[in-house]
């Protein structure tokens, strides 16, 4: 049976944490903005962003770790754009968040055209290369799955269990998690509910940017056009499919690559008799019926979308 | 009684009762736009002392408790708290002074547990770890010395009102505050809670707490503070010992003028206006009956009073008689004329007003204005609609103006948002538009919920006023006096059964209580 021997290949399992490696990121980023009470629609902009000045940063010259660091720095710059239109001034979050969104994107494009006006084909430049970890590696099955992979996917998983510990074991965790839930409560514990969201914005735009860079400096070798395509917005719905849970964002995450490498195999398999846009469409289409089943119960943070304004009536 | 703990002790030797002010407020003043309200107050606050801060719901008591507390910045005035001024304008200083408030709308994250609840704040934001079991360690101290407790690790939607209260409480304590201040607490507890939160309040005061309590209800201003600061207007205008004062006093200084609940004087009642007939409905999810076979009727120049503990299904009935859900059996007849799929619109048509329990979500549209909201009701009807279609601006507002002045609404103009209103305006608007068009039948569910005097003895006037012109009201209420005071007749109800109509005079309280804990006849056994 196909479909059995495409589960049961260790190469599956390798690509699926691979393709799953930006969205851990970006869906984590967009969970601890949620969280603070502010959506973040910038995202797809901010992906695309990280995913530019990543690779430009390494084309330079640059080293990769410092790439990642120079995206991570642009994605929090994009986010405290993104702050200072919503928490600070209290507008539509929705709206600033789209134009993020395009400014971020068109910028990225438009930077890249000005920089290689004559080049047809994308440049490519060293990636992350596989890091085999010692003798787990060389475990059948599991080591080609779990433990050849780049240094950033691996980042990626760490940061689930961090992202945990950081919302719920500290205190600034504590008061992100009040700040999307009743703000006030923490205006009134002497916080400054400004000051706790535009930093939960600028982090959690900072990871959706090495999400982007994920693509294009670990994942592949150069940065195209449209290279986000779409997977900012599946994040957003990560999120909500997660109920707003680092931990059942990494299994979203996983679900929707796992998907998403499924199709392509099945894609070589099966691409003579089905068009091979059945198989592109199949992880969005299993996305919504996952969101339809599951974010009916969804809970969401009971301040998302509200702004808050100091000295206001209350 | 315990000790005192070793927070509060140090203080409670220094300035015993007596001495000077731990805090002092100087003639501050406070404008929201051309709204005055607060004017040059000043108030003082000693150890150990519970002052009441009292007045109607508009008089600026909120605003001065959120000034002190740093929520706002006063236009000018300055306050000191032992001994030093504060200048920082933030919560995070009045914390640090060791000013608390617990606020009416309780500030607390609902899906978090007690102890996040009470920790936030209470560490740097930059710890990378937070001590959460000396935390806990400390609250259960604290819990033991003032004799309270709750559930820590439980979320807060979990909580009762007044366990959410006790949190809000202990988030004070747990950070030291020797000044509390407490906005409206008794404004959403049953009263064994609110008995409780005295006996509370009265020892953390002899411990050397002091603590401001804002209020609008006399009796209990009267039973637990030990002096009084009447605000009207934004003004000071009473600042007495409690012991010194009496009832009537204070009535007379919140309101500017002696007032008095009116009463019903007993008639007969006329033709049937309204009937419900076995009516039964059932909840959508669990199918249990929240309203099990009713039978009432409502009479020209009758007011029918509802008494039940809330949750008894008067929601029920009210949505039932509203319109916005159709009973599973029984029938609905409203002017001799069954109504088999009742809409809001068609009873409305058909003479029936209605005041519903929440203002705010259900009376009006806050963020539109006055005379938009007039017309709520009248949708679609003469004269505002020139050829049934386009509104005309100018006959309606012309009509709200009148409506503003009859019902006595106080507003800047007819263009303000609603949502500015106070409480007894925004019930007075509502009662404006649905008596207006003189109704046969109204629905007054909780019409003076979170008044002040001045505006329930209003409310009652015009209610009383309707029943004598003819109309038929029920009235549904969990105010007893409110009850016997207007009811021609009273149902009770319990557990989604209703009594048999007893008549209202004679009837008293206790008597009500009894029936309102479901002894009466036809309930199940």
């Amino acid at each position: 049976m196909d479909i059995l021997e495409i589960l049961l290949g260790a190469s599956f399992w390798a690509a699926t944490l691979r393709i799953a490696c930006p969205l851990i990121f970006a869906t984590l980023g967009e969970l601890i903005c949620e969280r603070a009470g502010v959506l973040n629609l910038g995202i797809e902009g901010i992906m695309t962003a990280g995913a530019m000045s990543g690779w430009l940063w390494v084309y330079n010259g640059g080293d990769l770790v410092s790439a990642v660091l120079f995206a991570a720095t642009v994605g929090a710059m994009l986010g405290l754009l993104h702050a200072s239109f919503t928490v600070s001034l209290g507008l539509s979050q929705h709206v600033t968040g789209i134009g993020i969104t395009l400014l971020a994107s068109s910028l990225s494009y438009f930077i890249i055209k000005m920089l290689l006006p004559e080049s047809t084909s994308p440049p490519k430049v060293i990636p992350f290369q596989n890091i085999d970890i010692p003798v787990l590696s060389s475990l059948p099955f599991l080591g080609e799955a779990l433990f050849s992979h780049t240094p950033l996917t691996y980042t990626a998983l760490v940061m689930v269990p961090l992202a945990m510990y950081v919302l719920y074991r500290t205190p600034w965790g504590l008061a992100v998690r009040i700040a999307g839930e009743n703000p006030v409560a923490l205006e009134a514990q002497g916080i400054d509910v400004i000051r706790v969201r535009t930093l939960a914005v600028m982090l959690g735009s900072a990871l959706m940017a090495v999400g982007g860079a994920s693509l294009t400096i670990s994942a592949f070798d150069a940065f195209y056009f449209g290279m986000i395509n779409g997977r900012g917005w599946i994040c957003v719905a990560l999120v909500i499919f997660a109920s707003w849970r680092p931990g059942k964002a990494l299994l979203g995450a996983l679900l929707f690559a796992g998907l998403d490498a499924f199709q392509v195999r099945m894609q070589q398999q099966a691409g003579a008799y089905i068009p091979y846009q059945f198989f592109l469409m199949l992880p969005y289409v299993l996305s919504i019926v996952a969101m339809v089943i599951v974010a009916r119960r969804a809970e969401y943070p009971k301040a998302l979308l509200k702004p808050y304004r100091r000295g206001e009536r209350l | 009684m315990e000790p005192p703990s070793a927070s509060l002790d140090p203080l409670a030797s220094a300035a015993g009762g007596d001495g000077s002010p731990i805090l002092s407020i100087n003639g501050i003043s406070k404008h929201f736009g051309s709204l005055i309200a607060n004017q040059d107050i000043s108030l003082s606050l000693h150890t150990g002392e519970i002052v009441a801060l009292l007045g109607e719901n508009g008089a600026g008591k909120t605003t001065l408790m959120n000034i002190l507390f740093g929520h706002y910045r006063a236009d000018s005035g300055s306050i000191e708290a032992f001994g030093k001024p504060l200048d920082q304008h933030s919560p995070e200083e009045a914390l640090e002074r060791g000013i608390g408030m617990v606020h009416q709308h309780f500030t607390l994250a609902d899906n978090l547990s007690v102890l996040d609840n009470i920790m936030l704040g209470t560490e740097s934001l930059w710890k990378p770890f937070s001590r959460r079991h000396g935390a806990r360690k400390r609250l259960k101290q604290i819990m033991d010395d003032a004799g309270l407790s709750v559930d820590i690790d439980s979320p807060i939607r979990n909580l009762s009102v007044g366990e959410r209260q006790r949190v809000e409480i202990l988030k004070a304590l747990y950070r030291d505050v020797r000044i509390l201040i407490l906005d409206e607490p008794t404004a959403v507890l049953t009263p064994q809670e609110v008995d409780d939160l005295f006996i509370l309040l009265r020892s953390m005061a002899s411990r050397g707490l002091a603590i401001i309590i804002i209020s609008h209800k006399l009796h209990e201003v009267l039973s637990i503070s030990d002096r009084v600061v009447v605000l009207r207007g934004g003004r000071v205008v009473g600042n007495a010992r409690t012991a010194e004062v009496d009832r009537n006093q204070l009535a007379e200084m919140i309101v500017g003028r002696a007032v008095e609940r009116p009463s019903v004087v007993a008639r007969p009642a006329g033709e049937q206006l309204l009937a419900l007939k076995a009516i039964t409905v059932r909840d959508r999810t669990t199918r249990r009956a929240t309203l099990n076979r009713i039978d009432l009727q409502i009479r020209a120049h009758e007011i029918v009073g509802v008494a039940g503990v809330s949750g008894n299904g008067q929601a029920a009935l009210a949505s039932v008689l509203s319109g916005l859900c159709t009973p599973d059996e029984g029938e609905f007849i409203l002017q001799g004329e069954v109504m088999k799929r009742p809409t809001p619109r068609m009873l409305t048509g058909k003479g029936l007003a209605r005041i519903p329990e929440d203002r705010h979500s259900q009376g009006v549209i806050s963020e539109m204005s006055l005379w938009e909201n007039l017309l709520l009701d009248e949708l679609g009807q003469q004269p505002v609609w020139r050829m049934g279609l386009v509104l005309d601006r100018n006959m309606a507002r012309h009509q709200a103006c009148q409506l503003i002045e009859e019902y006595d609404v106080r507003c800047h103009n007819e263009e303000q948002p609603v949502g500015l209103l106070s409480g007894g305006n925004m019930q007075k608007l509502i009662l404006a538009r649905n008596l207006a068009r003189s109704p046969d039948v109204i629905l007054a569910n909780q019409p003076t919920r979170g008044l002040d005097e001045g505006a329930i003895s209003t409310v009652h006037s015009l209610l009383i006023d309707a029943r004598n012109r003819g109309a038929g009201i029920l009235l549904i209420t969990e105010d007893l006096d409110e009850l016997l005071r207007l009811s021609d007749r009273v149902v009770v109800m319990h557990d989604g059964h209703m009594s048999e109509s007893l008549p209202g005079a004679g009837l008293t309280a206790r008597e009500l209580g009894l029936r309102m804990s479901g002894a009466f006849d036809n309930s199940p056994t």
